[in-house]
């Protein structure tokens, strides 16, 4: 069903329900909105996209109004244009207008907007409220005197995520976005995901700031600079600099780590490819105890490289901890090697290295401040940038990052595989750890098109695979005939349900689960440059999938530098050194 | 509030009857409101806990409940005292001092309008007219109508109701 309807005397002709925003969008005229978000219901809070309506009572939201057939609408008639700019007048009114100082500067949404409509002064009396600092989180920053209540945080917090701590608070002028009557962050029951950072149009949300801390160390001749990256950087970075998304950046970003005066550019991946070697023989070794020596064990295991599922799981669901696999994620992983195993081989004292790593998340800032995190005898990972922040140290130091030429990263534990490109996205860590523990079980090759799990790749929020073990090798003839079923879900609403189905025991016929916290996963995380939708989603993990396929490794296993570490240092999976370095315990809170 | 009525509630009449509605609507958010009303109605006011127990009850998020709370003003979250003094600051009694009244209430509870002494005897409140202007300046505590106070006259009033 089409609906045909004059916009600005254009005539176009749409889907039916679509909103006038986007009718308007599709012959390229742009009405400027601050709390819509593209594939979520608009709480048409802001008033920046009203329109004139031949017929209607009132102007109405755009972003929100469908539309009808023979509709006449006037997007840039004087008294559509005179509301959508006193909106924009009211809601600087209240704005602190400290642009030079704020963190958004140059990438903010009301900034941008403002310009666009050619505001040069405030023409109403202003009147800011002054709130404290929220700074109670390691992960996050708000200052809710930048604050338009435009409630996308809102929608990321509760409707998508649907951890429910961010809500509106009081009435009228007095409206604040809070987490109820905890006036700190800290108090509440946020996972620290940061996909109310990634949402917001101005500087009220922002990752906490480790630049200065980083310029710091880069700073002191004294301190050796370890840094390294995760997956999900590489899709991304670019677009800090103009570049489309899904843009494959990862040599660029390597080249521009070592202008930035990083002494060594490891690679999160490593430590990726690691992971599937840990954690597979986790789940191998679950799966021998469940099946072959009949004995009571937690299954399905579920992943736990994401800090903020550990978190969410931690508050809403202690019962799943023990569903969760032991390894710590990558990154901690990384930065515990680098300062034991790295250390010795370098002959550099612990003590003297400053590890930082660029991560898609915010809620990875908390994870370096766990008090768990001391493996190597030092706090492992000293500093958590954001892509974000990243792509700010980059441009502070005047590289010019799209003309880069492509830097590799620095042999030890910079070596990657393509199973660890696609920890990024959703489905990732299932599928690469499917192509090894297939491979290990069988001997031979997971048996799909391009090494591919297509039933959990993509957007779905809910995903599985299934399918049968044959041939296994002899050391593991009590699998033959299992059918393994494994379970993928991204965003926090779908772990709720995937977790009340573990509680309801429910899972029971499932050995695998994958969960990521963020939309997407990390390629959408909260620490990634802005404003991330669908479409962009789609853009990087895309990127994410070619890079995986332009390697000539794309098994964990098959890793040199994996072979190395187990061969020089850790052993064997699972062994005594894995258990002190690579592994974890969990604690219920509240 | 205990902790042990926070968790569960179930040895105390209050909670049990409160229980009792939650148990006869639907658990949506959709009952938030009318669960609010009869919190209110059996506590006198609805304090975090109280707030924090309603949200588990029917799965709503704590956050969400304390905006509702916060957002109409018949919600309370400061307790009622055993007397409520409830002083007229209607044109009438304001020109005949209904101000200096109030602040003398003030001054000897040591709490503001709207706020309740610690020992939960008095609650301070004000209202714009009560229809009692020949007695200006006009208070009420309780039901009982005291005309012509003064400032001098409160102590005195307090005194009547323990």
């Amino acid at each position: 069903m089409t609906v045909n309807l004059t916009i600005d005397n254009q005539p176009v002709t749409v889907p039916k329900g679509t909103t006038i925003l986007n009718a308007a969008r599709s012959i390229g005229i742009k009405i400027p909105t601050l709390c819509h978000m593209e594939g979520v219901v608009s709480p048409g809070s802001c008033r920046v996209c009203l329109v004139e309506v031949e017929g209607a009572r009132t102007l109405l939201p755009s972003c929100i109004a469908q539309v009808a057939e023979g509709m006449i609408v006037h997007v840039n008639s004087k008294t559509a244009r005179t509301a959508r700019r006193t909106s924009v007048e009211l809601i600087l009114a209240n704005h602190p207008l400290d642009c030079n100082n704020c963190s958004r500067n140059n990438n903010c949404e009301l900034q941008t907007i403002a310009s666009d409509m050619g505001i040069t002064a405030s023409r109403f009396p202003r009147l800011v409220q002054e709130h404290p600092l929220d700074l109670s989180t390691s992960g996050l920053t708000r200052d809710m005197s930048k604050c338009i209540l435009c409630r996308r945080c809102v929608t990321a917090c509760q409707n998508i995520q649907q951890v429910g701590v961010l809500a509106a608070q009081k009435r009228g002028f007095a409206t604040i976005i809070g987490g109820g009557a905890k006036a700190n962050l800290a108090e509440t029951t946020c996972v620290q995901c940061g996909q109310c950072a990634a949402v917001c149009p101005v500087g009220a949300i922002t990752e906490k700031d480790a630049i200065a801390d980083v310029w710091a160390a880069l700073d002191d001749p004294k301190k050796h600079v370890v840094v390294h990256t995760a997956p999900a950087i590489r899709a991304a970075l670019g677009e800090c600099f103009g570049m489309p998304a899904g843009s494959r950046v990862t040599g660029k970003m390597v080249t521009a780590l070592r202008r930035l005066g990083f002494d060594k550019v490891f690679d999160t991946n490593f430590t990726a490819d690691l992971t599937i070697m840990e954690e597979g023989f986790e789940l191998i070794k679950r799966l021998t105890d469940a099946v072959r020596d009949k004995k009571a064990v937690a299954l399905p295991q579920f992943t736990s490289c994401c800090p903020g599922w550990i978190n969410f799981a931690e508050t809403f669901y202690p019962k799943s901890l023990p569903y969760l696999s032991s390894c710590k994620s990558p990154m901690q992983m990384e930065s515990a090697l680098i300062k034991t195993w790295y250390a010795q081989k370098a002959g550099i004292d612990p003590k003297d290295i400053v590890v930082v790593s660029v991560m898609p998340c915010t809620a990875k800032k908390h994870e370096a401040n766990r008090p768990e995190m001391v493996d190597s005898g030092f706090k492992d990972t000293d500093y958590v940038l954001t892509t974000r922040e990243l792509g700010k140290m980059i441009t502070a130091a005047g590289i010019d990052f799209v003309n880069l030429s492509d830097g590799r990263a620095d042999e030890l534990a910079g070596e990657s595989t393509g199973a660890a490109d696609i920890f990024a996205n959703t489905g990732g860590v299932m599928e690469a750890a499917l192509r090894t523990a297939y491979e290990v079980i069988t001997g031979r090759e997971l048996p799909f098109p391009s090494l591919h799990v297509a039933s959990i790749q993509g957007l779905d929020g809910i995903k599985e695979a299934s399918f049968k073990l044959e041939g296994c090798k002899p050391e593991f003839s009590f699998l033959e005939g299992v059918t393994v079923k494994v379970l993928v879900a991204h965003g926090l609403g779908n772990a709720h349900k995937v977790c009340k189905k573990l509680e309801a025991g429910e899972l029971a016929e499932f050995h695998f689960v994958e969960i990521m916290t963020c939309p997407g996963g990390c390629i959408g995380g909260g620490g990634q440059p802005r404003l991330t939708d669908d479409n962009v989603r789609r853009a990087r993990i895309a990127a994410i999938y070619s890079e995986d396929e332009s390697r000539a490794l794309r098994k964990s296993h098959e890793n040199p530098e994996i072979k190395q570490i187990y061969a020089e240092f850790l052993g064997e999976p699972l062994g005594h050194k894995s258990h002190h370095l690579l592994h974890t315990t969990y604690t219920p809170r509240q | 509030m205990s902790e042990k009525e926070h968790t569960c509630g179930c040895d105390n009449a209050l909670y049990q009857e409160l229980n009792a509605f939650i148990a006869s609507v639907p658990r949506t958010r959709d009952s938030l409101i009318p669960v609010l009303h009869k919190a209110q109605a059996l506590f006198g006011y609805l304090p975090v806990d109280l707030q924090e127990y309603i949200a588990k009850a029917l799965d709503v998020p704590a956050s969400e409940v304390y905006g509702v709370v916060t957002f109409y003003t018949y919600f309370t979250m400061q307790p009622r005292g055993r007397h409520t003094i409830n002083v007229c600051l209607g044109t009438a009694c304001y020109v005949r001092g209904a101000k200096q009244v109030v602040e003398a209430f003030s001054e000897l509870l040591g709490i503001k309008i709207g706020e309740t002494t610690p020992d939960r005897r008095f609650t301070l409140t004000a209202q714009r007219c009560f229809g009692a202007c020949g007695l200006a300046p006009a208070v009420m505590i309780n039901q009982d109508v005291h005309g012509r106070v003064n400032p001098k006259k409160v102590a005195e009033l307090l005194e009547q109701y323990k």
